[in-house]
């Protein structure tokens, strides 16, 4: 059976297929050649193609495609209502200092089986924006952006801070999680008519003492639901690895994690919450892999243990780092996919054991998506 | 009437011919020219309606310099160039 994979890169966006699992992967076509592909989405249950464009003259652009990207229509993009006269403080809002303008596509995620046209999408500078008509317009999730506490967040290696993770309960499609850099965690049970803070036991060592407990200036890189067993999640945060099983509501560290604990990228196994998967690096400071050899960090036993996986991998002057969207697994939870700052794509068909190189010239990959 | 012209860089993107208004304002031109073209707005103007960061407009050869409000004044014979910035790279 075909399987498809899609590869969004600084420049352009990859659409690969290979004819079965264990057989090569191949570029079947390139779209948007030479224009930042900050997202993508291939919406199961229609079938579309959402990508999400970062045109550095002319702004956040969305592209959605019905024809495997064989033709893309320009749909509409989220826009940010005008920002009120007011001083952002007296009005309550939170508003602070950011600019209401969208910066970046950081996130789309489809809404359950039981929403049609439901699509969130996550941006820079940190509003929820969802659309219940397949992208031909978009809403501002205002309980979220009011919230008071978002004038307390900020970048977190952007000038603003962003929603990067949506996950949605497929027990439950009211229920949402968001991952925010950095605002913490936050959830809803209610389809975002409210939400409550959800990163309680995140800590940020980086922080002053009195704020390093805080969640709602966490940064978690991504936030990971398990398919299978949704009130287990991962984060991969700036200060380690975090993990879940009572829905976000506390939060362990997991100190175990070799060879490191910075990085961005986590992948659950959609069938075993115990089993998650993270590409490390050095630390905050020194962004590359340890001692120039590229490996990837899994557990079988939820965090007590990590295997160290670097059959495949490059051994020697490796300094890619795999952002936070360019880690994937499949549906199976047999299959990986990697891409890397450097151009470099992996593919595993043994749960990470080894790995092939599908191509080590690609433009930097900001995300990956098993079709 | 002045007239309003796009670079082949929008082009790439964006249907956007040449077009003609009747304005006093940079501002009246450029939101003339979005009524006649659709989908121009969100490629040359912000979410809060100022121009892009990375988008210039000339008029008659200057730049112009209320970014924000676009209320440089431009005659009836003005030339309005829209131009990508070499600041976005």
């Amino acid at each position: 059976m075909t399987q498809k994979l899609d590869v969004a890169t600084r420049k352009g966006l990859f659409l690969l297929e290979r004819e079965s699992r264990g057989k090569p992967w191949r570029v079947e076509r390139v779209s948007f050649l030479g224009e930042p592909v900050t997202m993508l989405l291939r919406d199961p249950r229609e079938q579309t193609l959402f990508a999400a464009l970062n045109l550095g003259h002319f702004g956040v652009k969305l592209h959605r495609s019905s024809d495997e990207g064989r033709t893309w229509s320009e749909i509409a993009t989220p826009q940010y209502p005008e920002k009120p006269a007011a001083s952002d403080a007296a009005a309550g809002n939170g508003a602070k200092d950011v600019d209401w303008k969208l910066h970046q596509i950081w996130e789309l995620r489809p809404g359950g089986a039981d929403q049609a046209g439901r699509v969130w999408c996550g941006t820079l500078p940190g509003g929820l924006f969802v659309s219940d008509d397949g992208g031909e317009s978009w809403t501002l999730n205002r309980p979220l952006w009011d919230r008071p506490e978002r004038s307390e967040w900020f970048g977190g290696g952007y000038d603003v801070p962003g929603i990067h993770s949506v996950c949605v309960d497929p027990r439950d499609s009211t229920h949402v999680t968001v991952g925010v850099s950095c605002g913490g965690v936050w959830a809803t049970h209610d389809d975002g008519a409210s939400w409550e803070q959800r990163a309680s036991g995140m800590f940020a060592e980086y922080m002053p003492p009195e704020r390093r407990e805080d969640p709602n200036i966490q940064d978690p890189h991504l936030v990971a639901m398990c398919a299978s067993e949704p009130d287990s999640m991962w984060a991969q945060h700036h200060n380690g690895v975090f993990r879940t099983v009572d829905g976000a509501r506390s939060w362990s560290h997991v100190a175990s994690i070799r060879p490191s604990g910075f990085g961005f990228a986590v992948a659950v196994d959609p069938h075993d919450p115990a089993t998650a998967w993270f590409v490390p690096g050095v630390k905050d400071e020194c962004r590359v892999p340890v001692d120039g050899r590229m490996v990837v960090a899994r557990t079988r036993d939820g965090g007590e243990s990590f295997d160290v996986l670097r059959e495949g991998l490059l051994q020697d002057h490796a300094y890619d780092i795999v952002y936070r969207h360019a880690l994937a697994v499949d549906d199976e939870g047999e299959s990986l996919v990697m891409g890397s700052t450097t151009g470099n794509l992996w593919s595993s068909d043994d749960q990470g054991e080894s790995w092939q190189a599908v191509s080590a010239t690609l433009p930097p990959v900001y995300c990956v998506r098993f079709g | 009437m002045a007239t309003v012209r796009f670079t082949e860089n929008l082009r790439r993107h964006l249907d956007c011919p040449t077009v003609e208004v009747s304005a006093s304002t940079a501002r009246d031109a450029i939101h003339q020219a979005c009524e006649q073209v659709a989908g121009l707005r969100g490629y040359i103007l912000d979410d809060q309606g100022a121009l892009r960061k990375h988008v210039v407009v000339f008029v008659d050869g200057r730049a112009v310099v209320d970014r924000v409000g676009l209320s440089d004044e431009i005659e009836n014979t003005s030339e309005v160039y829209v131009m990508q910035a070499l600041s976005g790279g």
